[in-house]
C-alpha cells in the first residue's frame, strides 16, 4: 500500500502518467457508463469507441515513423488498406470468384498477423529504395503510394470485387468468453464465442487489449537500442552514421514497424466492419492520422493516443451530429425559419454539414499556429523546438 | 534487431545517383513507350493526333499549375497542398463573374473576347490575393517551425478552401460555359481543334512571359537568389517576406489562369477538383525536376500526354495509378527529375 502511494506521488506531476491513467480508467469504465447513461442503448457508442481504438492503433504506429524516426509518411492509409484487404481476401468467400477458385478461410488470429507482416513487407519494399532520399522526397513517394494502393485494389476486380468491396468476412471466434452487465447481459461464460457485429462490447474489449499490447511493445522499443538509434537518426543523420548507426536499416525498420501497425489495425477494422471497400483508405485518412499524431504531440505515445481520441471524436461524433444539433437548437430558440429550405438557403442542418471541411481545416491550421508542439508534447521535442535544431530531416526546422 | 538485417549493399545506398538506376529508369520508360506505340499502331493516325492534341491541351493546364508548385517548393521547400484548390477557386470565381460581364453560353463573335479578358484579369488578381493571404496567415508565422507544421497548415488551408467552395456552390458538378469555338482545322488526315490550339497558345504565352519575368526582372532575380540561399539573399538586401509573397502571387496568377482555361476546355468544375488535379500537377513538377521552371512546363505537358494516352489507349481507371507510378519511379530512379532540380541540397 505504501509503495502504491509513493508510486502515485512520484507520478502525479508526470503528464504522461496522468494521461495513461486517465485513458486506462476511461477505457475500462466506458462501456458500463455508456450503457448505464443511455439505459442500455449504447451499442452504437461502444461500436464507435471500438472504431476509435483502431485510429489509436494507427496513431501509435504512425508515431513510430513520424515521431520517433522523423520520417514523413503521407500515405499511411495504404498499409491500412493492405491489412484490410489481406484479411478480406484470406477470410471470406472472395477468392472463389478469383482465378484461384478456392476460398481460404484463414482464422482471424492468424490473418491478423498475416495482415501485419504483409503490410510490413510492403513498407520495407517501398522504403528500401526511397529511404536514402531527403526527408520530403520520402513524403512525396509515400503520397504517391497512398494514392496508388486503393486504386489498385479497386481495379483488381477479380480479387477484390472492385468498388463494391469485399463483404461478409469471417467472424473471429474464441473458445471461451466472459459476458456481463457491461455488455447488457447476465454474467456468464460463453463457449465457442463468435465476434458477431452486434456484439460490440466484445470488439471493444478486443481493441483495448490490442492497444494495450501495442503501447507496451512500442514503449519498450522506444527505450531500446533501436529506439535510441531512431532518435539519433531523427536528430542528426550524419552524426548518427558517424556513431556507427546503420541509418538506412534503422529508418527501414521504423518504416516497416509503422506499416505493420497499420496492417494490423486494417485487418481488425475489416473484420469488425465485415466489409472492405476501396473508399475507406483515401488521402484524407492518411492526413487524419498524421493530424492526430501532430495534434497530440509527435514522438510521445500517450500524446498521439490522446490526439487520436480527440480528433476521432470531432470527426466521427461531433461533426456528424452537428447538423441535427444545430437544427434542434434553432427549433428550441424559436428560429424555425432557419430550418425551412428555400432555393437560397439549404436549411441549417445542411448548412452545418457543409461546414465540415472548413471546421477540419480550421482545426489543423489553428493547432499548428497556436500549439505546434501538440497537446501533450514529448519533452525532448519541446526542447528541440525551443532551440531550433538545424537538420535536413522532414520534421525538423528548415 | 539492427544487426539481424544484412548490411545494405553499397549499390543500393547510392542507387538514385548511379548510372545503373538511370538505366533501369530508362528501361521502364522504354517499355512504356513501346507498349504505347504498339497500341497506337492498332488504331489509325487521325485518332492518334486527336489524342495527342487533347494531351497537349490538358498538359498545358497541368503545366500552369505545376509552375506554382515548383516555385513555392523552390523558394520555401513546402509542398503547397492548397495550390490545387487555388486553381479550382480560379474556375469558381470566373464562373461567378461571367454573368456580371454579360457572358453566357452561346455568346459568339469577337465581341466577347474583351469581357472574357476582363474576367480573366480580375479572377487572376483575386486568386492571387487569396494565395498571398494564405501565405501570410498560414505559412509565414511557421517559417522557423519544424517542417511538418507548414505542411499540415497547407493541408488545413486546402480543406478550408474546398469547404468555402462547397459552401458557396454545393457538392455538385457545375457546368462551365462552353465559350471556345468548336471548329476544327484539317491538315491532311489530321484534325486539330481550335479549342486545343487556343489553350496551348494561352499556356505558352503565360509560361514564356513568366520565364522572361523570372530571368530578366529584378524581382525574378530576387526570387532566384532567395531560392538558392535565403540568408545570403537577405544579406544582399533582398526583402525575403516580399519576395516570398510575390512568389505566391505569381504562382496563383498562373493557377487562376489555369482554372479558367480548365473550365473553358472541360466545361465542368466541382469544389474538390483541385485535389486530384493538384496532385497530378505536383507529379508533373517532380517529374520535370522540382524547383526547375522549364522542367515543370515540360513535365506538365508530358503528364498531360501520358494521361490522354492512358485514358484512350488503355484503361482510364489505371491512369492515375500510372501517373503516381511515374511519381514514385521518378524519385526512385532519378530524384532530380528530367531536367535536374535547381534547388541546392541544404
Amino acid at each position: 500500500m505504501k509503495r502504491l502511494r509513493e508510486f502515485v506521488r512520484e507520478n502525479s506531476h508526470n503528464p504522461n502518467a496522468i494521461a495513461y491513467a486517465a485513458m486506462a480508467i476511461g477505457a475500462l469504465t466506458f462501456p458500463g457508463i455508456a450503457q448505464f447513461a443511455t439505459g442500455g442503448n449504447a451499442d452504437y457508442l461502444v461500436s464507435l469507441a471500438a472504431d476509435g481504438g483502431v485510429f489509436v492503433l494507427l496513431a501509435i504506429g504512425l508515431n513510430v515513423v513520424v515521431g520517433f524516426a522523423g520520417l514523413l509518411d503521407l500515405g499511411y492509409a495504404a498499409f491500412f488498406a493492405i491489412g484490410s484487404y489481406t484479411y478480406g481476401m484470406l477470410a471470406s468467400q472472395q477468392l472463389i470468384s478469383s482465378p484461384f477458385h478456392h476460398a481460404l478461410h484463414v482464422p482471424f488470429w492468424i490473418a491478423l498477423f498475416l495482415g501485419m507482416f504483409i503490410a510490413a513487407g510492403a513498407g520495407a519494399l517501398l522504403g528500401a529504395p526511397t529511404l536514402r532520399l531527403r526527408g520530403d522526397y520520402l513524403a512525396i513517394v509515400t503520397l504517391g503510394f497512398g494514392e496508388i494502393v486503393p486504386r489498385f485494389f479497386r481495379n483488381m476486380k477479380d480479387f477484390t470485387s472492385g468498388v463494391n468491396g469485399i463483404s461478409a468476412l469471417d467472424v473471429p471466434t474464441l473458445p471461451y468468453w466472459i459476458t456481463g452487465p457491461w455488455a447488457n447481459t447476465q454474467l456468464a461464460i460463453e463457449q465457442n464465442f463468435r465476434f458477431v457485429t452486434f456484439n460490440v462490447t466484445a470488439w471493444y474489449v478486443l481493441i483495448v487489449i490490442l492497444v494495450v499490447a501495442s503501447v507496451l511493445g512500442v514503449s519498450n522499443l522506444y527505450v531500446s537500442r533501436l529506439g535510441r538509434a531512431w532518435m539519433a537518426v531523427r536528430e542528426d543523420e550524419t552524426a548518427a552514421a558517424a556513431m556507427g548507426v546503420n541509418t538506412v536499416n534503422t529508418k527501414l525498420l521504423a518504416f516497416a514497424i509503422g506499416a505493420s501497425f497499420s496492417g494490423f489495425a486494417g485487418a481488425f477494422y475489416g473484420a469488425k466492419l465485415s466489409l472492405v471497400s476501396p473508399d475507406s483508405f483515401g488521402f484524407i485518412v492518411s492526413i487524419t492520422i498524421l493530424s492526430m499524431v501532430v495534434l497530440g504531440g509527435m514522438g510521445n505515445i500517450p500524446g498521439a493516443m490522446i490526439g487520436a481520441l480527440l480528433l476521432y471524436w470531432v470527426l466521427y461524433k461531433f461533426l456528424p451530429d452537428a447538423p441535427l444539433q444545430a437544427s434542434s437548437l434553432a427549433h428550441n430558440l424559436g428560429l424555425d425559419a432557419l430550418n425551412t429550405v428555400t432555393p437560397n438557403w439549404p436549411g441549417i442542418a445542411e448548412f452545418v454539414s457543409r461546414l465540415k471541411f472548413i471546421i477540419f481545416g480550421l482545426i489543423l491550421v489553428s493547432i499548428m499556429l497556436l500549439r505546434p508542439q501538440g497537446l501533450l508534447p514529448s519533452r525532448l521535442r519541446t526542447a528541440e523546438l525551443k532551440r531550433g535544431v538545424h537538420d535536413e530531416s522532414a520534421t525538423e526546422t528548415v | 534487431m539492427i544487426g539481424a538485417l544484412a548490411r545494405t549493399p553499397a549499390t543500393l545506398r547510392n542507387f538514385g545517383n548511379s548510372q545503373f538506376a538511370t538505366l533501369i529508369g530508362l528501361l521502364i520508360a522504354a517499355i512504356g513507350i513501346v507498349l504505347t506505340i504498339q497500341h497506337v499502331l492498332q488504331h489509325d493516325a487521325a485518332f492518334f493526333f486527336q489524342i495527342l492534341t487533347i494531351g497537349i491541351a490538358d498538359g498545358s493546364i497541368y503545366a500552369l499549375i505545376a509552375l506554382g508548385y515548383t516555385m513555392v517548393y523552390g523558394i520555401i521547400e513546402l509542398i503547397n497542398f492548397a495550390h490545387g484548390d487555388v486553381f479550382t477557386l480560379g474556375a469558381f470565381i470566373s464562373l461567378a463573374l461571367f454573368p456580371v460581364f454579360g457572358i453566357a453560353e452561346g455568346t459568339s463573335g469577337f465581341g466577347y473576347v474583351l469581357p472574357l479578358l476582363a474576367v480573366g484579369l480580375i479572377t487572376m488578381a483575386l486568386v492571387a490575393v487569396v494565395n498571398v493571404a494564405i501565405e501570410r496567415v498560414a505559412y509565414r508565422p511557421l517559417r522557423h517551425a519544424p517542417r511538418l507544421a507548414p505542411l499540415i497548415t497547407a493541408i488545413g488551408m486546402s480543406s478550408i478552401l474546398e469547404g468555402a467552395m462547397y459552401l458557396w456552390k454545393g457538392p455538385f458538378n457545375l457546368h462551365y460555359p462552353d465559350l471556345l469555338p468548336l471548329t476544327r482545322v484539317n491538315i491532311g488526315a489530321i484534325s486539330i481543334g481550335v479549342k486545343d490550339l487556343i489553350v496551348l497558345t494561352l499556356a505558352i504565352v503565360l509560361v514564356v512571359a513568366f520565364t522572361l519575368f523570372i530571368n530578366l526582372s529584378k524581382l525574378g532575380k530576387a526570387m532566384r537568389a532567395t531560392a538558392q540561399d535565403r540568408d545570403a539573399a537577405q544579406l544582399m538586401g533582398i526583402d525575403i517576406n516580399r519576395t516570398i509573397a510575390a512568389t505566391f502571387f505569381i504562382g496563383a496568377v498562373l493557377a487562376g489562369a489555369g482554372g479558367i482555361t480548365y473550365g473553358l476546355y472541360i466545361n465542368s468544375v466541382s469544389f474538390d477538383l483541385g485535389f486530384i488535379t493538384g496532385l497530378i500537377a505536383f507529379t508533373a513538377a517532380v517529374f520535370g525536376g522540382i524547383g526547375n521552371i522549364p522542367g515543370a512546363a515540360i513535365g506538365g505537358l508530358l503528364i498531360g500526354m501520358v494521361r490522354a494516352f492512358s485514358d484512350s489507349y488503355f484503361d482510364s481507371s489505371w491512369t492515375e495509378i500510372v501517373i503516381f507510378g511515374i511519381l514514385i519511379a521518378t524519385l526512385v530512379f532519378r530524384p532530380t527529375g528530367l531536367l535536374g532540380m535547381r534547388v541546392p541540397e541544404k
